[in-house]
């Protein structure tokens, strides 16, 4: 095992997937001379020239369909939006074009195309820059939507999601960015639609998207000095969605705390949580409780964002609540 | 510098001086026909028969775009078109009989039932890969299409066709923008049929004239006669050429009218009726009957006989419609993702 950051470990992930399969390419805005503003698709412009590493103007409307079109050609698009906050502007491509195109072709066509995005929630972005939104994507059928917490997972992840026969929205975190972790040296892939269980524990489920894994994990190591065993799963790809090992979790810890990034209402822990309901009833002995943002817009001020993201300690007070501890 | 050339209407004293053998000419007529009798047989599905529901935008009196343009392609360049794509369906090769089955939602249509209408022209088995029922969203799409046959070192070329409307929204605009800077092997059929819906394009474009604004973006512009079938073929091919040689774009705004509304429920009675009957008179496939007659490239008896061919095979598509049933619902999960 290596270590990796979570920006490296994508990058791996482009690097090797565009040696394997010369139909991968990538485009998007400022991801070849400037290697991306994030650093992801740093070098791979010197690696694999301008026609394969793609830079566009600002449109991003465009780049997703454009997307959508290379993958009819038979592609395998790799299109980056900057901000999570910019995909309602493509918008149409992803959500009306590419998620429906197999079903409404009659399984004529396939569309292998991911988009990649992130959000930057906890980096002083704003309103406009930080917003974390998988959950609108639950309301379209078609799309694959994956959001990986550590470096191994991104790596895995975006390789399968590369190799994916549907289009797939790939939501990284710009928090997580620099952060380290092992990276298995040899070739491999992390099936998509697969729940990870980070921690083992006896009492409580956490279940936990993105950035909040990690939170939910620090939670975890709090809670276990006072006695309290919490296991944590990560979520990592909201479509398909693993209810298997969330209930198998449930049925065992009879608890259920939900953390993700976004707004609550509406939102991650909504879906997980009815569908918990609606499957594991019988098993549950207190309500499920959210660690989400409150219903606003996200504040600039750096204190503000701090009250208003959720964390490890918010994590903690749901899981005593819940517990009645 | 890009220029915009007014083809208009091309000479036609000699089809030869076109490429245009008779085997060509009867084609097309062939095609024109076919467009002609389905959307005929849809409209009387609809309004008289009470067979048909849902939207449904009927192609009458813009054959000879489709089947100018397709003509002038290879079979197996690629197509994204849009919810008005009964006509680019069947004028690319898409089976009558599936059309038809597709729009009464059998599962013996193209799109096994689940398309509908508009997105007939879903067929990639003949290059007609993609309808959109989305104003605009074909554009950018067609971009990613031509660059991806570019990037392969493809033969193949790509054509969209799309309506005025489209010439106003924001995926039009970044569509050809990437078209046009990256040089990608495309045709852009405009095809301008006077109204958005109901709307005028004098209220709703604010250049000159929408060829105006396509070179602008630094593409070749040609505006063409949309109501005549030859003049399409020629310009189609001009274009075709450039695009297959020199991977560079087209834009074709190709003049038209509907003949009827928006969409088969639509009357189009907000068009002044001097309007309706002035274009009326340009039908494409009367005047060009007129043409075949006139220049001895076909006599009466033989037109008669296309005619009396289409006719049948669209009573015959409307036959195997019927008889096809809708696809079992639990089936319809499957269609949702690849395996």
């Amino acid at each position: 095992m290596k270590e990796l950051t979570y920006a490296d470990a994508l990058r791996e992930a482009l690097r090797e997937e565009m040696i394997r399969d010369p139909n991968v390419i990538l485009l998007g805005e400022e991801i070849g001379v400037f290697n991306g503003v994030y650093k992801v698709t740093r070098g791979l412009l010197d690696e694999f020239g301008p026609e394969r590493v793609r830079d566009t103007p600002i449109s991003e409307a465009a780049i997703a369909g454009a997307a959508v079109g290379l993958a009819l050609a038979g592609m395998k698009p790799v299109a980056e939006i900057m901000y999570m906050d910019f995909l309602p502007i493509c918008m149409d491509q992803l959500s009306t074009q590419a998620a429906k195109m197999r079903f409404m072709s009659g399984g004529q066509l396939n569309v292998p195309m991911v988009l990649r995005t992130q959000y930057s929630l906890g980096r002083q972005h704003g309103s406009q820059h930080s917003q974390f939104t998988p959950a609108w994507f639950l309301q379209v059928p078609g799309l694959k939507v994956v959001l990986p917490s550590d470096p191994s997972d991104a790596k895995g992840l975006l390789k399968s999601s590369i190799r994916d026969p549907n289009p797939v929205l790939f939501v990284e975190s710009g928090l997580l960015y620099r952060t380290k972790g092992p990276v298995p040296d040899e070739e491999y892939t992390v099936p998509i639609g697969e729940a990870s269980v980070k921690k083992k524990g006896e009492d409580i489920t956490i279940v936990a998207v993105s950035r909040m894994v990690n939170e939910s994990l620090a939670a975890a190591k709090k809670l276990e000095a006072d006695g309290i065993s919490a296991e944590v799963v990560d979520l990592r790809s909201l479509q398909p969605f693993d209810l298997e090992t969330i209930a198998e979790s449930v049925k065992r810890t009879a608890r259920l705390v939900i953390a993700s990034d976004d707004v609550k209402r509406g939102g991650i822990g909504a879906e997980i949580s009815a569908s918990v309901t609606e499957n594991c009833f019988d098993y549950l002995d207190a309500p499920i409780m959210r660690v989400a943002c409150p219903d606003t817009p996200i504040p600039f001020s750096p204190q503000l964002e701090q009250e208003y993201m959720p964390n490890a300690d918010r994590v903690v007070q749901a899981v005593r609540g819940v517990l009645g501890k | 510098m890009a220029t915009v050339t007014e083809l208009r209407e091309v000479d036609q004293k000699d089809f030869a001086k076109h490429g245009l053998t008779k085997e060509k000419l009867v084609e097309m007529l062939r095609k024109m026909l076919i467009v002609r009798k389905f959307e005929e047989k849809v409209e009387e599905l609809f309004l008289v028969k009470g067979l048909l529901i849902g939207p449904s935008h009927l192609y009458l009196g813009q054959e000879s775009i489709a089947v100018g343009a397709m003509m002038a392609l290879q079979p197996n360049d690629l197509t994204v078109t849009t919810y008005r794509g009964h006509g680019h369906a069947l004028a690319k090769d898409v089976p009558a009989n599936l059309c038809m089955a597709e729009l009464f939602g059998k599962s013996t249509g193209n799109c096994k039932g689940l398309g509908g209408s508009m997105h007939v022209a879903i067929y990639p088995k003949t290059g007609s890969l993609y309808a959109t029922a989305i104003v605009g969203s074909g554009i950018p799409i067609v971009a990613g299409v031509g660059l991806g046959l570019k990037q392969k070192g493809s033969k193949q070329i790509a054509a969209t066709f799309f309506g005025d409307g489209a010439c106003n929204t924001g995926a039009f605009h970044e569509g050809m923008n990437l078209i046009a800077l990256w040089k990608l092997p495309v045709l852009l059929f405009c095809e301008n049929n006077q109204y958005a819906m109901s709307t005028p394009v004098k209220l709703a474009v604010s250049s000159p004239s929408i060829s105006e604004r396509a070179r602008s973006y630094g593409m070749e512009t040609m505006v063409v006669s949309g109501n005549d079938v030859v003049s399409v073929y020629v310009a189609a091919k001009t274009a075709a050429e450039r695009a297959r040689n020199q991977s560079l774009p087209t834009f074709l705004e190709c003049l038209t009218y509907k003949m009827k509304g928006h969409g088969v429920y639509d009357k189009g009675e907000y068009r002044p009726k001097e309007e309706v009957a002035k274009w009326l008179e340009r039908d494409p496939i009367t005047t060009f009957k007129k043409r075949l007659l006139n220049q001895n490239v076909l006599t009466a008896a033989e037109i008669d006989k296309v005619e009396a061919e289409t006719q049948q095979e669209i009573e015959e598509s409307v036959r195997f419609a019927m008889t096809g049933s809708p696809l079992p619902f639990d089936q319809i999960m499957g269609y949702v993702y690849a395996e």
